[in-house]
Order: C-alpha cells, then sequence, then structure tokens
C-alpha cells in the first residue's frame, strides 16, 4: 500500500496538502512504468499551476511524459537537487522524489485517496 | 495479440511485454541502457519470433526472387545471406529483408520484418503468379531467436559439434545444437558478433534455456527489443517504419549494396532514373548531440532555423556516451560536422551531422 496521507491522480501523481500548501511527484508505478529517467523539468518558482494541466515534462529513454497537477495554485519551491539527478527518484518517489510546492487555492475534483489509486494499478497489472 | 514460444519464459524473468507488430514482445528485463551495454561487453539473447520468416522452393524459385527484389539472387552462393529491398514500381521501399539460400537444398528462406508480414505475402503471391514457384510461410511453425555479443560463439559452441569458427558471417548451417535441429546463421541486427537461430516452435523454449545455461559463465542475458533497437540504431542499421518506409529509396537510405542492377527487379526502372538524374535530392545521416534531451521519431530538424526535416530514430547510446539520431537532409547538407537543430515541444537543441554508423565493432 502507497502512503495513505496524500491523495492521487490516476495519471500516476500524488500530492501532499499541508495546510494551504500541497507538496507534488509522481508515483513509484509511474517510474516503474517510464524506467531509466533522463530528464525532468519544472515550473519556476512563482508559476501558476492549474490542476488537471501540465506543470512539468518528465523523460525516459523511451518516451516524454507530460506531469500532471492535481492542484491549482502558485509554485512555492521546486526541488532542484531532483532536476540535476533525476535517476534518484527511482530510489524514493514519495519523499526525497517530491518536485514542487504550490500555495493551494483549488484542488482536482478528480483526486483518489490511497485505496482507490491501489485499486486502480492493481487493474492496470502492477 | 500473438505470442511466441518464449512468452511463459518472459513472463518468468519479469520482462515487460509490450504490443509490436501485433506480437507480445519483451521490450526490456532490467533497463534499455543497461540490457544495450551489456550485449558490447559479453552477450545477449533476444526473442524474435515476431519475424516473419518464408520458404521459397520451386524450379523457378530464383527467378522468382530476381523479380522480388532488389539483390542478385543468381549471384548468392550456396549456404550465404544477402540484404536485399522489395520496392514498388516507383522505387519505394516496401520492406527490407534477408535471403538465405539453403547451404544443400535448391530452396531459399526468406527473413522479413514483422509489421510487414502480411503485405510481404501478399507481394509474393502477387508476384509469383507468373512463376513455378512454391511460398510456405513458416512464421508460426519455426521459432527464432539471437545471440548477440562478443562472447556468442563461446557460448554456442559449448552447445553443439559444428565448427562454429567455420561459419563466416551472412553464412549459414542447417545442424544441431542442444539435441536440437536447427538453421543457424551468423546474422545479427546489433553490430556484435552473433548467432539467430530457427528451430521448430515447438523446441525454442528448450532451446533458449540451454543458450541461458551454457551462456551463465559468460554472463548471457535475455535482452529486450528496446535494447535491440539501441544497438542498431548504434550500428547504423535501418529500421522499417524509421529510417525506410514507403516513401523512400534504398539510394537516399545508403542501402545501394542491397540494390544490383544485373536483373529486372520491381522498382528498377524508378532507381535508374534517380540515378540518372544525378543522384538523390536526399540523404540519410546520422545525428548526435550533447542535449540530454532525446531526439526522437517526428521532431522537427533545422538549420538556421529552417526546417529541412524530421528526425526518423533517436535513442540515447550507451556505447557512445551521447544521444544519437537518424534523419534525411537535403545532399548538399548531409555533410559530417554539419550544425543542426531539432525542436523538442518549444526547445530548440543543437546537432552535428555524423557519418553513419555511430559504431563499428573492433576486429
Amino acid at each position: 500500500m502507497r502512503p495513505t496521507d496524500r491523495k492521487y491522480l490516476k495519471s500516476h501523481e500524488w500530492c501532499l496538502i499541508e495546510g494551504d500548501v500541497a507538496t507534488l511527484g509522481i508515483t513509484d508505478h509511474a517510474i516503474n512504468l517510464l524506467s531509466d529517467l533522463i530528464y525532468l523539468e519544472l515550473p519556476d518558482v512563482g508559476a501558476k499551476v492549474k490542476a488537471g494541466e501540465p506543470y512539468g515534462e518528465i523523460e525516459s529513454v523511451k518516451s516524454v511524459s507530460d506531469i500532471y497537477s492535481p492542484v491549482t495554485g502558485e509554485v512555492i519551491a521546486t526541488n532542484d537537487e531532483l532536476v540535476e539527478n533525476v535517476m534518484s527518484l527511482a530510489e524514493d518517489a514519495f519523499d526525497r522524489g517530491w518536485m514542487i510546492k504550490v500555495r493551494v487555492e483549488e484542488t482536482s475534483p478528480d483526486l483518489l485517496d490511497a485505496k482507490a489509486y491501489e485499486e486502480l494499478v492493481q487493474a492496470e497489472g502492477e | 495479440m500473438r505470442e511466441t514460444a518464449l512468452k511463459s519464459r518472459h513472463s518468468d524473468l519479469g520482462a515487460r511485454l509490450v504490443d509490436f507488430a501485433g506480437w507480445q514482445m519483451p521490450v526490456q528485463y532490467t533497463g534499455i541502457l543497461e540490457e544495450a551495454a551489456h550485449v558490447r561487453r559479453y552477450a545477449g539473447l533476444f526473442d524474435l519470433g515476431h519475424m516473419g520468416r518464408v520458404r521459397v522452393r520451386g524450379p523457378q524459385a530464383e527467378a522468382f526472387l530476381q523479380r522480388l527484389q532488389t539483390n542478385d539472387a543468381a549471384k548468392i552462393p550456396a549456404g550465404a545471406i544477402r540484404y536485399a529491398l522489395i520496392l514498388d514500381a516507383d522505387g519505394l521501399t516496401q520492406d527490407d529483408i534477408l535471403i538465405y539460400r539453403h547451404p544443400v537444398a535448391d530452396e531459399f528462406f526468406l527473413v522479413i520484418n514483422a509489421g510487414n508480414t502480411a503485405r510481404d505475402l501478399a507481394i509474393m503471391h502477387d508476384t509469383a503468379k507468373g512463376f513455378d514457384v512454391t511460398l510456405l510461410d513458416q512464421t508460426d511453425e519455426l521459432g527464432m531467436f539471437a545471440i548477440q555479443g562478443p562472447a556468442s560463439q563461446a557460448i554456442t559452441q559449448q552447445l553443439t559439434d559444428f565448427d562454429l569458427s567455420s561459419l563466416r558471417y551472412y553464412n549459414w548451417a542447417v545442424t544441431h545444437i542442444a539435441g536440437v535441429a536447427v538453421e543457424l546463421s551468423r546474422t545479427g541486427y546489433t553490430g556484435e558478433d552473433g548467432f539467430e537461430v530457427y528451430a521448430p516452435q515447438a523446441r525454442t523454449a528448450e532451446l533458449w534455456d540451454a543458450f541461458l545455461e551454457a551462456g551463465a559463465d559468460h554472463q548471457l542475458r535475455a535482452t529486450g527489443l528496446g535494447a535491440r533497437d539501441t544497438l542498431r540504431l548504434e550500428a547504423g542499421m535501418p529500421l522499417y517504419g524509421h529510417e525506410i518506409d514507403e516513401t523512400t529509396n534504398p539510394l537516399e537510405a545508403g542501402l545501394e549494396f542491397g540494390v544490383k542492377f544485373t536483373h529486372d527487379f520491381t522498382g528498377r526502372t524508378a532507381l535508374e532514373q534517380i540515378r540518372q538524374a544525378g543522384g538523390p535530392a536526399r540523404r540519410l545521416v546520422g545525428l548526435t548531440t550533447e542535449s540530454r534531451r532525446v531526439p526522437r521519431q517526428g521532431y522537427p530538424v533545422s538549420i538556421d532555423g529552417r526546417d529541412v526535416g524530421a528526425i526518423l530514430s533517436g535513442a540515447i547510446s550507451p556505447t557512445l556516451g551521447r544521444n544519437i539520431a537518424t534523419t534525411y537532409l537535403p545532399t548538399e547538407l548531409a555533410v559530417s560536422g554539419t550544425p543542426v537543430e531539432f525542436r523538442i515541444r518549444q526547445a530548440s537543441e543543437p546537432a552535428t551531422v555524423h557519418d553513419l554508423p555511430f559504431y563499428k565493432r573492433p576486429r
């Protein structure tokens, strides 16, 4: 079971909401699907992200994928260490693998809890 | 979805299976880059059960092949293999194939691309109408896999009495490996030494197991089609649907070595016209880039801000330590060292024209 303290999107992003700040990342399942990560692009601090829309992109050996935001708001921090060493995502998707922090104005209506996300991953044949 | 004789082996090894031309094939077992590097250093075993395999028999088998494809079938010695193309009347590429002339019997064996098998068979049956020839599609009855990498001969020799040092590159033999009757060719699609093995479907899995067991001391590993794609691109080998397709001719693709103007093949007149007009207007080239971004199929390629083409294949090259790609460029610009850019979404990344191949194995 993946962390139950946070919410998920079916496109395999997670968000941990504490007060009005959301920490965003992608799940270990997404990373496993991508494999061999080589490049990560994140928005700048101060940029606006919108729930359900891409805020960054992640490139692996075989593909480039958008990273979707579970929330709407302003970016207040980015994990620059992760951008420099995107391979390290494979080791820890849920803690050191955070991507951006957002001052939340609104959350996506499509958020899943850990249980619902688990079922989705199972159905996809993890 | 079609499955090869080795499907259960891939699942047991934890491979990621993907749809490849209607077949469920292993794209990777552990990771594409790691697997590709491993083949250059040791050896890899590749399931190729998806490739089309057709036996050509009959008194006019050779005459039929002379019409069907670009190489000179009459000049292929017994037991030798040649690269060739199937063209349409306009000289455009319908497939690239290998032609095997049997070491003993008066017959041929063709290996064709999985994604083109149905169309190839239709072209073959249509072409065969004027000839006394029999076509036998053996894709389902034969299994096929490859061992590639510097340790290939040492590993395979443990499994057969046949002296592999006598089997030269692009030659084949009918022999036994691990007690199984096989056809064995010294061919491959990685730029390394190696063999491709054809065996009865029902015995392919046990043969695969025998290779993995014999190869354990030589670090032999099952390797996916993802790594195979990286390896073939490094070695400058074209892939149908990327460097070559129904819009390209073999002259611009640098495949003249597979075209012999000694016989009356479909598409010959069109190619002769291109030659008489001074040669192709564009040429296939390699690109290398210092960018971390990978040039991928379809990305626009430009010179001084002017679009000149698109990326055909691209990969991270573990062997070169850089990202590599292919594209067509106008002949006058298709010169090693020419600076170009490729566009990935909003970003423009620099790259440099590089002669193909990117990699040639030391001999």
